[in-house]
């Protein structure tokens, strides 16, 4: 008898414990961006009348580092604003800034004409580059578009026809959904073809997996690069803030607040738009690891 | 008199309550994953949802495939069970039956803190040591596989197994194992065709007790798998069940297919672990009979 509760208890534990496994991926994190506070925004919003109230944003997931750092140094000027962030993927930011539930859509791509037609507009306030990182063993140094997209649909299996050793290739990239990966799918031009080894649902597990075998490549946003992985330049430009800005890297993508044409926003909605497209944000911008374009 | 009659009764509602508390859990889960995954069942077809052998729901033309999540929960079981129902087994026999008291006081409290650790632990030391040793060892060009998820699946069902099976051997009654070795039986010879029939029922509860563990881990196999949503092969990377839903849950939009179809997958992995009780209850009930 003795027994039998015994094992009614574990089984209640294990089944318990395989919810809370299962409810895992889906906690959403709170915007806490790198804490580069004092250094800008002092003057920017301080000259209005004292705002109150909430900022509803969000969308790409991409984002997250930029807005949680800009909302953070926008909110120590107002304290009275709320600025939140809801990371649910760039085409929830887009139907939430068309359906009202969103002050503020975000997304890491430019609009869509149907979207556009429907009466949203899209302003980029930041550039994202997303680098193409191998192991440091690996011997290439670098990659042209059309042959990273040979490598990530398996075309290519081997390193040797890409001028490295004589090694399988390995990509390993982001689960579906994630912003990087719907941005190097794009851009690549290989949406829905690559050959995955594996699909981490992490920026630092890509790294750790690219890290730990000497034949995987991957892709990750230019401001999370580390000494770990070695990048490779694309047609012969070495990603960096400079190239990024003028073009010349091919593997960028727009962050871009989304907004209803004609349709006036918040004093506070409106004070902080503003705030992030100001001079004084661009140095927010750049710590939280995108470029800014001014 | 009155007032510890009245003590009494409200005691008796508070336990009432409590008890109610986990009964109205498990309907409502119940009720919620049968009304939230039906959906998307419907819309997909209930063949092409349990058949498809493809899954890619953020392409254009979205595909919810999940015999090759079904298939590799079922393999990855059935692989952590082989390793680890000998293991577990013969650890439970060597507690219960042949360990001299001081290292069966060192061994037991080592298993019961296998059982505390967290899975996620487990994970990452999969990830950090497991997977490259398995790349190196078989000289894989990636060590994220069924067979890292298997290893690992396979230590942490082991407490449950050893565990369970271990009382299970100590209830066996003294009588039995007496008049074995009154007959001439060794004690070896007496554990094995004696003690281990004896405790069966509750051996294959432990058994379906960590196959069960199995089923449901999502974190750690998250981390040594690799997650893409292949048929299942013993080095290829493969998905769970469970980290299906884990790991595209995040970005599902709302009100999308693609989430509803990952709650169709949380019901399917739900009737799972229905079926996996409802074999052990079937065990514990026949172990009281007899």
């Amino acid at each position: 008898m003795k027994m039998k509760r015994f094992i009614a208890m574990t089984v209640a534990c294990v089944m318990a414990a395989g919810l809370v496994a299962c409810g895992g991926g889906a906690s959403s994190s709170a915007a806490t961006g790198s804490s580069t506070g004092a250094a800008t925004g002092s003057s920017a919003a301080a000259a209005g009348a004292e705002l109150s109230g909430g900022v509803a944003t969000g969308g790409s997931t991409s984002v997250e580092k930029v807005i949680g750092a800009l909302s953070e140094a926008f909110m120590e000027e107002n304290t009275g604003v709320d600025v939140t962030y809801d990371p649910t993927g760039s085409g929830a930011g887009v139907t939430g800034a068309a359906d009202g539930t969103l002050d503020i859509g975000l997304s890491s791509r430019a609009l869509k004409e149907e979207e556009t037609a429907q009466g949203l507009v899209g302003t980029t306030f930041a550039l994202d580059g997303i680098a193409i990182v191998v192991n440091p063993e690996n011997t290439v140094s670098d990659l042209s578009l059309e042959q990273i997209a040979q490598l990530a649909t398996g075309q290519i299996t081997n390193w040797s026809e890409v001028g490295g050793p004589d090694a399988p290739v390995v990509l390993i990239g982001r689960e579906a959904g994630s912003g990087t990966r719907d941005g190097f799918e794009s851009i690549v031009g290989v949406e829905d073809q690559c050959v995955y080894e594996q699909e981490l649902t992490s920026t630092g597990a890509v790294l750790a997996g690219v890290a730990a075998n000497p034949n995987a490549f991957g892709y990750v946003s230019l401001a999370s690069v580390d000494d770990s992985v070695k990048m490779v330049t694309v047609d012969g430009v070495t990603a960096s803030e400079e190239t990024v800005k003028d073009g010349s890297y091919k593997i960028q993508r727009p962050f871009v607040f989304v907004t209803k044409e004609g349709e006036a926003l918040s004093a506070q909605a409106q004070a902080f738009f503003d705030f992030a497209l100001s001079e004084n944000a661009s140095e927010l911008i750049a710590n939280a690891g995108a470029v800014p374009l001014v | 008199m009155k007032l510890k009659h009245s003590i009494e009764r409200i005691m008796n509602m508070v336990f009432f309550v409590c008890g109610m508390v986990s009964i109205a859990a498990v309907a409502l889960i119940t009720i919620y994953m049968i009304w939230a995954g039906l959906p998307a069942i419907v819309k997909i077809g209930p063949i092409d949802f349990l058949f498809g052998t493809v899954w890619k729901s953020t392409a254009a033309e979205p595909q919810f495939g999940i015999l090759p999540f079904i298939l590799t929960s079922v393999w990855g079981m059935f692989g952590a069970l082989l390793i680890g129902v000998p293991v577990g087994l013969f650890t439970a026999i060597f507690l219960a039956k042949l360990a001299p008291a001081k290292l069966g006081n060192v061994v037991r409290p080592a298993v019961e803190l296998l059982a505390g650790i967290p899975s996620v632990v487990y994970g990452l030391i999969g990830m950090i040591v497991l997977v490259p040793a398995v790349m190196d060892f078989f000289k894989l060009k990636s060590g994220s596989n069924l067979f890292s998820a298997i290893l690992v699946l396979s230590i942490m069902v082991l407490p449950n197994i050893i565990s369970v099976s271990e009382t299970a051997l100590r209830a066996v009654p003294e009588e039995y194992e007496e008049a074995s070795l009154g007959l001439g039986a060794t004690w070896i010879e007496t554990v094995f065709k004696v003690s281990v029939p004896a405790a069966k029922s509750g051996i294959v509860a432990g058994i379906v007790l960590g196959a069960g563990r199995a089923v449901g881990e999502a974190m750690a196999v998250m981390m040594v798998a690799g997650n893409v949503a292949n048929m299942p092969g013993l080095f290829k990377s493969v998905r769970f069940l469970t980290t299906a839903v884990a790991s595209e849950m995040s970005y599902a939009a709302d009100g999308s297919l693609q989430k509803q179809a990952l709650f169709s997958i949380g019901l399917v992995l739900f009737v799972f672990i229905m079926l996996i009780n409802w074999a052990l209850n079937r065990f514990l009930k026949r172990g009281e009979k007899q």
